[in-house]
C-alpha cells in the first residue's frame, strides 16, 4: 500500500489542485499549519498546567498543615489539626530508587553489551524484543508477582543478607517480606529494559573506526569494549541510568503493593516498611479527605518535581552526547 | 580476533595473546552472558506464575459477570465490569491522544525546521514520557474533579484524560520518527505537481507513514492501557457494570487487580491472577499485533 497510495495521492491531490484557485490552498495550509503549531504549543501548556494546577491545590493543605511540611515524618493530614510531612517519603523513594539502579545499572548495560557485541547478529533482533518485553508487563501485574511470589522467596535472600552484612546498618535489623529491599529488586526488574535499550542505541553509535582501531592492536573482544566503546558511551549509559532512576522515583503500584506501610524512617532496608511518595499517595487516597487529598497533592508536587529535574537532566546529557556525533 | 588468538605457545609471539587478557576476556563474556540470564529470570517468572495462577478462573463466567453483590470470599464472579470499562478508557484516550500527538509530529517534522519553539516542543514531550503516572492522575483529580467540580465521584473520561497525557508523548515520538522516514522524494514530486503544502501533508506524507504511526499507536495503547495508578484516583470504584464513562464511577481492569489482591480471601486473589492474565493477554496481542503491522510496511522501503 506504501509506494502506490502515497502516488495515487499525489495524482489525486494533483487533479483537485488544477482544478482550484491556489487561494484555498494557502487558507488550508494556514489552519492546517496552525493546528500542528497549536498541539505542539498545547504540549507545552499541559505540562505547565500540571505545575499550575497542582501548586494551586497544595497551597490550601499546606496553610492548614501544623507540622513542618520538609522535616516531619509522619503522615496524618486527616487529624486535627492536620500534621503531615514528607521526610520519610522522601527517604523512600530516594533509598528505593537508588538501591534499584545500583542493582539495575550493571545488569542492564551487561545486556547491552550481550546483544550488540556477543549475540549473533540474526538473534539481535529478537533478544531486544525479549528484553523490551519486561517493560510490556503492566506494573499492577509486577505488583501483584513481587506481593505473592517474590516477597515469599526474598525473605531467604535478606536472611543471608544480613547474616553476612549485618554489620552494616543498612543490612541490619529483623529481615522480612515486604522490605524496601524487596521493593527495590521488583523496581530494577521494570527499570532494566528502559536503562538496557538506550544503551544500546548509544553502542550503535560508537563510530567503527575506534573499533576496528582498537581491534588493529589485537585488543581481545573484552579490550575492545574496555577501549572503544565504554569511554565512547559513558554519558550515554549515564542519561539512560538517569531515566531509569526517573520511573523507578515514580513507580506507583509495583511499590504500594510490596511495601508494606510503617511509619518512620528506618534504616535497614531489609525490614518490613517503608513508603514512597507514589506509594503514599495510592494508599492513603481513598481515606483521605480534603485536607487528605490536598497533602497528597503536595506530595505529588514534589515528586514530580524531582523527577522533572531528574528526566531534564538525563535528556541533556543524552542530548550532548548528540552533538559531539 | 579469536583465530589470532587460538594458538596457545609458550614464548609471546606477534599474535598471541597472554593468558591474564585472555582469562579477563573470557570472564567478561561470562558475566555479559549472566547479565543477559539474569534478565530473563524475571521475564519467565512473571509470565509463569500469571499463566499458573490465572488459569484456575479463566473460564466463561469470568468474562460475563460483574462483581455485583459478589464478596471477597465468594467464588464466582467476573471482571465484564472491568474489561468493558478498560476498553472504553482505553479507546477515549485514543481519540483525545492520537489527533494532538500526531498534529505535534507533524508540526516537529513538517513545519518545526528545529528552530527554537520545535526544539523546546521536542525536548519537553521527551520530558513528559517520564512524568509519574500517578502525577498524571492528580493532575487530573486537580484540575478536573476539584476544581471544576464535575464528576466528582469519578468517572470513565477522567481516567481518559489522565492516561492522554501518558500517551501523547509515546505516539508523538513514535509519528516523528515515522515521518523522518518518509523520502523527501515524495513531498518535492507533490509540491512539484503544484499540490500545497497540508494537503501533500495529508495524502502524501501521512499515507506513506500510516503503518508506522499505527504501529506506534498500538505499542502506545497497550502500554497504557496496563496503568493503574492514576485510573485508581479519578475513575472511582464500582463492583456494577457502567457503560456510561461520563457519569459515575467506572470499573477498569488495573483497577480490579488492586482490589482483588488486596482481599485477604483466595478466591479473590485467583480472580486478581486471572484478570493480570487477562490484561497480560490483551497486551501481549496489541504487540503482536503492532509487530506483524510493522513488518508489512515500512516507510522509504520502496
Amino acid at each position: 500500500m506504501t509506494s502506490e497510495t502515497g502516488v495515487e495521492a499525489t495524482a489525486g491531490a494533483k487533479h483537485r489542485a488544477t482544478g482550484r484557485p491556489m487561494s484555498t490552498g494557502r487558507a488550508g495550509d494556514r489552519i492546517f499549519s496552525g493546528a500542528a503549531r497549536g498541539s505542539g504549543i498545547f504540549v507545552l501548556a499541559l505540562m505547565a498546567a500540571i505545575a499550575v494546577f497542582l501548586i494551586w491545590k497544595a497551597i490550601p493543605a499546606l496553610q492548614k498543615n501544623e507540622a513542618s511540611f520538609l522535616t516531619t515524618e509522619e503522615w496524618n493530614p486527616n487529624a486535627i489539626p492536620p500534621k503531615f510531612g514528607i521526610a520519610q517519603l522522601a527517604f523512600g523513594t530516594v533509598v528505593s530508587s537508588f538501591l534499584a539502579l545500583l542493582i539495575a545499572a550493571p545488569v542492564a548495560i551487561g545486556i547491552a553489551l550481550f546483544i550488540s557485541f556477543y549475540a549473533p547478529r540474526k538473534l539481535t533482533g529478537l533478544l531486544g524484543y525479549v528484553v523490551d518485553l519486561l517493560a510490556a508487563v503492566p506494573s499492577i501485574v509486577y505488583g501483584l508477582w513481587g506481593l505473592y511470589f517474590l516477597s515469599q522467596h526474598m525473605e531467604g535472600v535478606s536472611k543471608i543478607l544480613n547474616t553476612l552484612l549485618g554489620w552494616i546498618p543498612f543490612f541490619g535489623g529483623s529481615p522480612g517480606k515486604n522490605s524496601i529491599f524487596t521493593a527495590s529488586v521488583v523496581l530494577a526488574i521494570m527499570i532494566l529494559p528502559i536503562i538496557s535499550s538506550i544503551s544500546r542505541e548509544v553502542f550503535l553509535q560508537v563510530p567503527q573506526a575506534n573499533v576496528e582501531a582498537a581491534q588493529a592492536l589485537g585488543a581481545t573482544r573484552w579490550e575492545t569494549i574496555r577501549m572503544a566503546v565504554l569511554p565512547y558511551g559513558r554519558s550515554g549509559m549515564i542519561g539512560a541510568s538517569m531515566l531509569g532512576l526517573g520511573r523507578a522515583m515514580g513507580e506507583t503500584i509495583a511499590v504500594a503493593m510490596v511495601l508494606t506501610f510503617v511509619p518512620g524512617i528506618n534504616i535497614h532496608l531489609l525490614e518490613d516498611g517503608g513508603a514512597t511518595f507514589a506509594s503514599n499517595i495510592a494508599n492513603s487516597f481513598a481515606e483521605a479527605g480534603e485536607t487528605g487529598r490536598g497533602a497528597l497533592i503536595a506530595s505529588g508536587l514534589v515528586l514530580f518535581v524531582i523527577t522533572l529535574v531528574v528526566n531534564m537532566a538525563a535528556r541533556a546529557v543524552v542530548a550532548r552526547r548528540k552533538e559531539f556525533v | 580476533m579469536s583465530a589470532v588468538s587460538s594458538p596457545a605457545k609458550r614464548t609471546p609471539t606477534l599474535g598471541s595473546v597472554s593468558s591474564a587478557r585472555k582469562l579477563k576476556d573470557r570472564l567478561a563474556q561470562g558475566l555479559v552472558y549472566v547479565a543477559f540470564l539474569l534478565a530473563l529470570i524475571p521475564l519467565v517468572s512473571v509470565l509463569w506464575t500469571v499463566v499458573g495462577n490465572g488459569i484456575k478462573r479463566l473460564d466463561a463466567q469470568f468474562f460475563q459477570f460483574s462483581m455485583n453483590g459478589v464478596s471477597g470470599k465468594d467464588a464466582g464472579g467476573g471482571a465484564y465490569h472491568a474489561v468493558v470499562g478498560t476498553l472504553e478508557q482505553v479507546l477515549i484516550t485514543s481519540v483525545i491522544a492520537v489527533p494532538i500527538a500526531v498534529l505535534t509530529a507533524i508540526y516537529l517534522v513538517e513545519y518545526g525546521a528545529n528552530g527554537r519553539l520545535a526544539r523546546l516542543i521536542s525536548f519537553f514531550v521527551d520530558v513528559m514520557t517520564g512524568i509519574p503516572s500517578i502525577v498524571a492522575g492528580l493532575f487530573v483529580l486537580a484540575m478536573w474533579l476539584l476544581t471544576l467540580g464535575i464528576m466528582k465521584e469519578g468517572a470513565g473520561f477522567a481516567g481518559s484524560l489522565a492516561l492522554a497525557i501518558l500517551m501523547i508523548p509515546t505516539v508523538v515520538r513514535a509519528t516523528e520518527e515515522m515521518l523522518k522516514l518518509v523520502p523527501n522524494d515524495l513531498r518535492e514530486a507533490s509540491y512539484a505537481l503544484g499540490v500545497p503544502r497540508w494537503r501533500t501533508i495529508c495524502f502524501v506524507v501521512l499515507p506513506t507513514a500510516l503503518t508506522g504511526i499505527l504501529t506506534g499507536v498500538m505499542l502506545a495503547v497497550a502500554r497504557v492501557m496496563g496503568e493503574t495508578a492514576p485510573l485508581l484516583l479519578v475513575i472511582g470504584f464500582t463492583k456494577a457494570i457502567n457503560t456510561n464513562p461520563l457519569e459515575g464511577p467506572q470499573g477498569s481492569l488495573p483497577t480490579f487487580i488492586w482490589d482483588q489482591a488486596s482481599d485477604p480471601n483466595q478466591n479473590a486473589i485467583d480472580r486478581a491472577w486471572t484478570a493480570a492474565l487477562t490484561l497480560i493477554l490483551i497486551i501481549m496481542l496489541l504487540n503482536i499485533a503492532a509487530r506483524l503491522v510493522a513488518r508489512r510496511h515500512r516507510p522509504g522501503s520502496r
